[in-house]
């Protein structure tokens, strides 16, 4: 009798197979050898390790790791549960940040917790299916990649275990971004520098949640279990969900993104499936790298802008009026009904001249 | 002008105790339809007043405020449902084709209220009942909800301009207010009697599924002393809703967390209960005294009168 346990780990070691392990370069560590290093501690969404804008320095070696976890998270108020599979147990995994030329070396960890294959997909890395190929971890293993960040920009990176089990993992909740900053930090359409004062890293997700006859969302005991039904919602490509930082909700209320008056925000927003729109409702995209690469002149002035999926882009805003802004993706069914929607809470001066109420709400005046 | 517009706006204030879905049919329950509920269990509250937060958004200078304390008189004794109406008693109804059958995720077992109803089945409920009992019930004003919740009533975050000259410090603040109330989303209705019962004696106020009441929204403006209204537009699309805090839903939504909320923090669940007319007529000289007992007047701490 083979256990659905089994015929996952059967098909990720079928796709493991077709992988043949390439020899690493032996060339190519000589390279590094000298170079500094530095050992990077990941952070947890919506928020960024702290990182130069401007690199000191040469290139160097840094350093991280990711743990993958499987596990259950509830991703609306109703108490849905999606058994999640996670880098450093979040949905998203966390925004890695380095500078052009630097190297990234990851350490990739599935702990024997885990009942599923793994791997990593950097669409910033050349080669090896992003590095796919060479990351294959089963429960209980690890393994060390390394790659250099040649080009700049932002860039998803995900899981891609082979076959069926890629869209799976994805929409499960295993993806990512890293940023390749310019060695000289960003610059607007014209070269010139330009600097934020905060940074916010907005993961999307879409989620397809099987329901019961009823119309409620099911409940299963495993991922394993899930699977199949799972795998109908996600033949439909009508998404149960669609949200912020793993969850309806997760970057509201308590969890609201702050900033001031004044202060410049650069939003990195990833969606590593499916298209997306992000709107900052009654701000706008002062510098926008829709496309999320840093090479290409920033569009200015945008209202919305368009995260293809499979990509992460990167706007840059400097707020001017204090309060409450929603930051969606402005269609505006997934942001209201299935979950897309983010706050800014903004401190700071009213700018009357920017606008102002003339005339309350009153009765209609009879002419 | 300033004297026109307080008439209308007196008015306006008075209906805040007066039914909107009285039922005046005395015609007797048909006996070949579907078996009527159980006789509600209901506590009567004796005549007295209550001095609350008035439903509705408040402007004076074309900025919002608080809304101000008034005081209404209830002249009557108050009979109100001891429970929530229950979602084997809106079944029957439904069974009866007197009201929109439930959402099929809506809970139905015996014991459990009834969620997920809007304003317009919760008035098709109260019409049905009424019918079949030959009484006269209704759901409760905004005013009746408060006297009744007693220590339970929640109230709402204030809208009032903490720094006239930026909008933007009210808004921030009520929205942390609002945030603080959502912090532990428990959305499951729980079997009636689960959140106890109030110093009145009246379960499960104020617990995770909201109640409709007859008050509508609205929007008033208030003299700069805030002793006078000058003006008042109701949107009667959209009712008070009463529970932990106030809100305001328009008419036909029945799922409260998920949207369609017309201002303020989204309810956890929808439901109702109802209160009992204590006659099923009311003779022109009653509806005359009713208008009489509801005069409304500011009160608290200001004790400031409109008249």
């Amino acid at each position: 009798m083979l256990t659905r346990r089994q015929a996952l780990l059967g098909t990720a070691a079928g796709a493991m197979l077709v992988a043949a392990m390439p020899p690493l370069a032996a060339a190519s560590v000589a390279d590094t050898r000298n170079l500094p290093r530095e050992k990077v501690t990941l952070v947890a969404p919506p928020h960024v390790h702290a990182h130069e804008q401007v690199a000191t320095g040469g290139p160097k070696v840094v350093e991280f790791t990711l743990v993958i976890e499987e596990k259950p998270i509830v991703i609306d108020a109703d108490g849905t549960v999606l058994h999640a599979m996670t880098y450093n147990g979040t949905v998203p995994g966390p925004l890695m940040v380095v500078h052009q030329n630097d190297y990234v070396e990851l350490t990739l960890i599935n702990p024997e917790t885990n009942t599923l294959a793994h791997n990593i997909d950097f669409h910033a890395a050349t080669g090896a299916l992003g590095g796919g190929e060479l990351t294959m971890v089963n429960p209980g293993e690890q393994v060390k990649l390394r790659f250099k960040a040649t080009r700049t920009g932002t860039f998803v990176y995900h899981c891609a275990p082979g076959g069926a089990m890629i869209p799976w993992h994805v929409v499960s909740g295993m993806s990512g971004a890293i940023m390749v900053l310019p060695r000289d930090g960003l610059k607007d359409e014209a070269g010139r520098q330009l600097h934020y004062d905060r940074i916010y890293y907005v993961g999307e997700n879409d989620f397809y949640m099987p329901r019961d006859e009823d119309g409620n969302f099911k409940a299963y005991e495993s991922a394993g279990d899930a699977y199949a039904d799972t795998l109908e919602v996600m033949r439909g490509l009508t998404p149960t969900h669609v949200v912020f930082n793993g969850a309806r909700d997760a970057l509201t209320g308590d969890n609201a993104l702050k900033a001031n008056v004044g202060e410049t925000v650069l939003i990195v927003h990833s969606q590593a499936n499916r298209d997306s729109r992000p709107h900052l409702i009654g701000g706008h995209g002062d510098h926008v790298w829709e496309q999320g690469k840093f090479d290409n002149p920033p569009a200015k002035d945008l209202e919305t802008w368009f995260i293809r999926g499979g990509s992460a882009g990167a706007a840059l805003y400097t707020f001017l009026q204090p309060g409450v802004y929603a930051y969606v993706n402005h269609n505006l069914i997934e942001a209201v009904e299935l979950g897309a929607t983010a706050h800014f809470l903004v401190e700071g001066e009213w700018d009357d001249d920017l606008m102002t109420q003339i005339a309350p709400p009153a009765p209609i005046m009879a002419n | 002008m300033k004297t026109k517009l307080f008439e209308v706006a007196g008015g306006a204030l008075a209906l805040l105790a007066v039914p909107a879905a009285i039922v005046l049919t005395d015609a007797p329950a048909d006996a070949g339809r579907a078996a009527m509920p159980a006789p509600a269990a209901t506590v009567t509250l004796p005549a007295g007043s209550v001095s609350w937060p008035a439903a509705g958004e408040y402007l004076v200078g074309g900025r919002p405020v608080a809304a101000p304390r008034i005081k209404v008189t209830l002249r009557q004794p108050l009979e109100i449902m001891a429970y929530q109406v229950g979602a084997t008693d809106y079944l029957r109804c439904v069974a009866d084709g007197a009201c929109r059958p439930l959402d099929p995720r809506t809970p139905r077992a015996a014991g459990m209220p009834v969620t997920g109803v809007s304003y317009d089945d919760a008035t098709a409920y109260a019409a049905w009942y009424s019918r079949g009992t030959g009484e006269s019930w209704r759901l409760p004003t905004d005013a009746e909800w408060a006297y009744a919740a007693g220590e339970r009533f929640g109230g709402e975050t204030s809208v009032e301009a903490d720094d006239p000259g930026n909008p933007a410090v009210a808004w921030l603040r009520r929205y942390r207010e609002e945030a603080a109330l959502r912090r532990a989303p428990d959305p499951a209705p729980k079997p009636a009697g689960h959140f106890g019962p109030n110093a009145n004696g009246i379960y499960d106020m104020a617990g995770n599924v909201w109640e409709w009441t007859s008050t509508c929204y609205g929007r008033t403006v208030l003299s700069a002393d805030r002793s006078k209204v000058e003006s008042v537009v109701d949107n009667c699309g959209a009712h008070a809703v009463e529970g932990r805090h106030r809100t305001y839903m328009t008419n036909f939504i029945r799922d409260g967390a998920s949207g369609g909320c017309a201002v303020g923090t989204p309810p956890d669940n929808l439901g109702f209960r109802l209160v009992r007319e204590p006659r099923p007529l009311l003779s022109l000289q009653g509806l005359r005294g009713w208008l009489r007992s509801a005069q409304a007047r500011l009160a608290g701490p200001d004790a400031r009168t409109l008249s």
